[in-house]
């Protein structure tokens, strides 16, 4: 089953760019469970996110993130768990679920 | 004759894990287990079978794959299922015929990805056998929300994939503190009866200990675990259950710990959790189980309030305060002290919790009574009447009246 982890936390924390020991820490978890990561990847800010709405038939695009929150959507990967058990210890194993937090939402099939 | 009323409600949860496990499908097992005891109903008054038990599970285990087989997508499935299934079928004897999944279905229902309220409603339909209804009542929420409740549940547990399994080593001390937090919160809200007050909700306290104490065996006849938290939270259960029945009244008031029959206390139980929290306390620092069940055994094993060892009991909850820092368990520690020491050395603690207990109504009540014992009268009527503004138990609300009324005539405010 199919599982995606995103990743929440402050963004304010990558101001001044990110920490070259928090990104050692994600090249670990990535090797660690490496088998069960099917993508994912760091995002850019929220400052540079565009949000797209179509009404009516007219598109509306606006700055900025679809919702404005405490922490941010900073990265995800896409995993591969027999169950949600296998998923949440993965997540539990990301660094950012130290400092915010991760949602982990399984993938939806369509017979 | 059979009682049918009495077996579905002892061996539900049993005939459900198992063929939660055979078929992983919650709703097509509860589905289909309801379709056996419904055939027993009219098949028994003929020919009552000789093992129950293997009965229902064997007639469940058909209903099931039949309705299987009406679903177009079954195929597969059921022959990975058929030659595991025969195996049941096959071992005999009252108890073998059945195997007890029970401590799967536990771990499962109280599954951390859960809501709270689902964990609640989920252990006591699946585990219990309560009916929907016993619960929407219980917990005082119309039918078709809790059924609602349930419905989410088991769509979350099938669609995120949470599984049907008993956690691994490594995650069972944090699996295990979830369930007994499920319990422990079934158990007091029972106990609590926070507004108004049905026979339904005292059944939940013997649902809760009889559940705790199933985990307490299966935890050891499955996985050779022994824990002094388990056996400190059953403790717990057993002694404030064992006053249950002198806590209220015949015309349905509140009777206080000082006030209480003794005589009407369950002596078996207090005996049994006494025993239990004693060993529990005997190896390693108590957790907050075990220092709440030491304060309950002190309290159930006093011939009266006025000897009891308050000390003892104002010090455990000092130990309390060190794990779980609380307004409530300071409220209480209190409430020990102006019984060990008087109110004088009580009223400076109550003052301190002020702040983070301006609405709750025991932390008024507590001071009222401190007052009135320091002969401030005025000053514990207004407390008093603060109290009976915040409560929402009818009860209680009817007990301060009468403290307020009881106050000397010359408390009236001038």
């Amino acid at each position: 089953m199919k599982y995606l982890l995103l990743i929440y936390e402050n963004e304010q924390r990558w101001e001044k760019g990110y920490d070259p020991v928090e990104l050692a820490e994600y090249g670990a978890f990535s090797r660690e469970v490496g088998a069960a990561i099917l993508g994912g990847n760091a995002l850019k800010p929220t400052a540079t996110a565009t949000t797209v709405r179509v009404r009516e038939g007219k598109r509306l695009t606006t700055d900025g993130p679809f919702a404005e929150t405490k922490e941010q959507l900073s990265g995800f990967y896409m995993i591969d768990s027999p169950n949600l058990d296998g998923a949440i210890a993965i997540a539990a194993k990301i660094a950012g679920a130290r400092f915010g937090s991760i949602e982990v939402r399984p993938v939806m099939t369509f017979a | 004759m059979i009682d049918l009323d009495r077996l579905c409600r002892a061996e539900w949860g049993r005939l459900l894990s198992s063929l939660i496990r055979s078929f992983g499908d919650f709703d097509l097992a509860e589905e289909a287990l309801q379709d056996a005891f419904a055939a027993a109903v009219v098949d028994w008054v003929e020919a009552p079978p000789n093992n129950p038990c293997a009965w229902l599970f064997g007639t469940a285990r058909h209903r099931a794959i039949d309705r299987l087989r009406e679903r177009a997508r079954s195929v597969t499935l059921l022959s990975e299922l058929l030659p595991f299934d025969e195996r049941h079928v096959q071992t005999t004897g009252e108890n073998n015929a059945v195997p007890d999944e029970r401590l799967r279905l536990i771990f499962t229902c109280c599954h951390p990805a859960l809501s709270e309220e689902s964990q609640v409603a989920l252990a006591l339909r699946t585990l219990g056998g309560l009916s929907t209804e016993e619960i929407a009542r219980a917990f005082l929420v119309p039918l078709p929300t809790m059924g609602q409740r349930l419905v989410r549940a088991k769509a979350k547990i099938r669609e995120a994939s949470i599984p049907y399994v008993i956690p691994t080593a490594e995650e069972l001390p944090e699996r295990l503190s979830a369930v007994m937090a499920v319990l422990y919160l079934i158990f007091n809200e029972g106990y609590g009866a926070s507004h108004g007050r049905e026979r339904m909700r005292l059944a939940l306290c013997k649902e809760a200990t009889d559940l705790t104490r199933l985990l307490r065996e299966l935890l050891r006849s499955r996985l050779n675990v022994a824990s002094a938290e388990v056996d400190s939270l059953l403790a717990l259960m057993l002694l404030h259950g064992a006053r249950q029945g002198s806590r209220v009244a015949a015309d349905g008031e509140v009777v206080l710990l000082e006030a209480q029959d003794r005589s009407l206390w369950d002596r078996a139980a207090i005996d049994e959790g006494s025993a239990l929290v004693q060993r529990a306390l005997g190896g390693g620092p108590p957790g907050s189980y075990a220092l709440e069940a030491a304060i309950a055994a002190v309290h159930a094993e006093s011939e009266s309030a006025a000897v009891t060892d308050w000390a003892q009991i104002a010090g455990l909850y000092q130990r309390l305060i060190a794990i779980h820092p609380s307004p409530v368990v300071a409220l209480n520690r209190a409430a020990a002290v102006a019984m060990s020491e008087g109110p004088a050395a009580a009223l400076p603690l109550l003052e301190e919790l002020a702040q983070p207990l301006a609405h709750y109504h025991r932390w008024h009540a507590a001071r009222a009574d401190v007052l009135r014992r320091l002969g401030r009268a005025p000053e514990a009527r207004g407390s008093y009447e603060r109290a009976s503004e915040l409560t929402q138990n009818e009860s209680e609300l009817r007990f301060l009246r009468r403290c307020i009324e009881e106050l000397a005539p010359g408390a009236a405010k001038s």
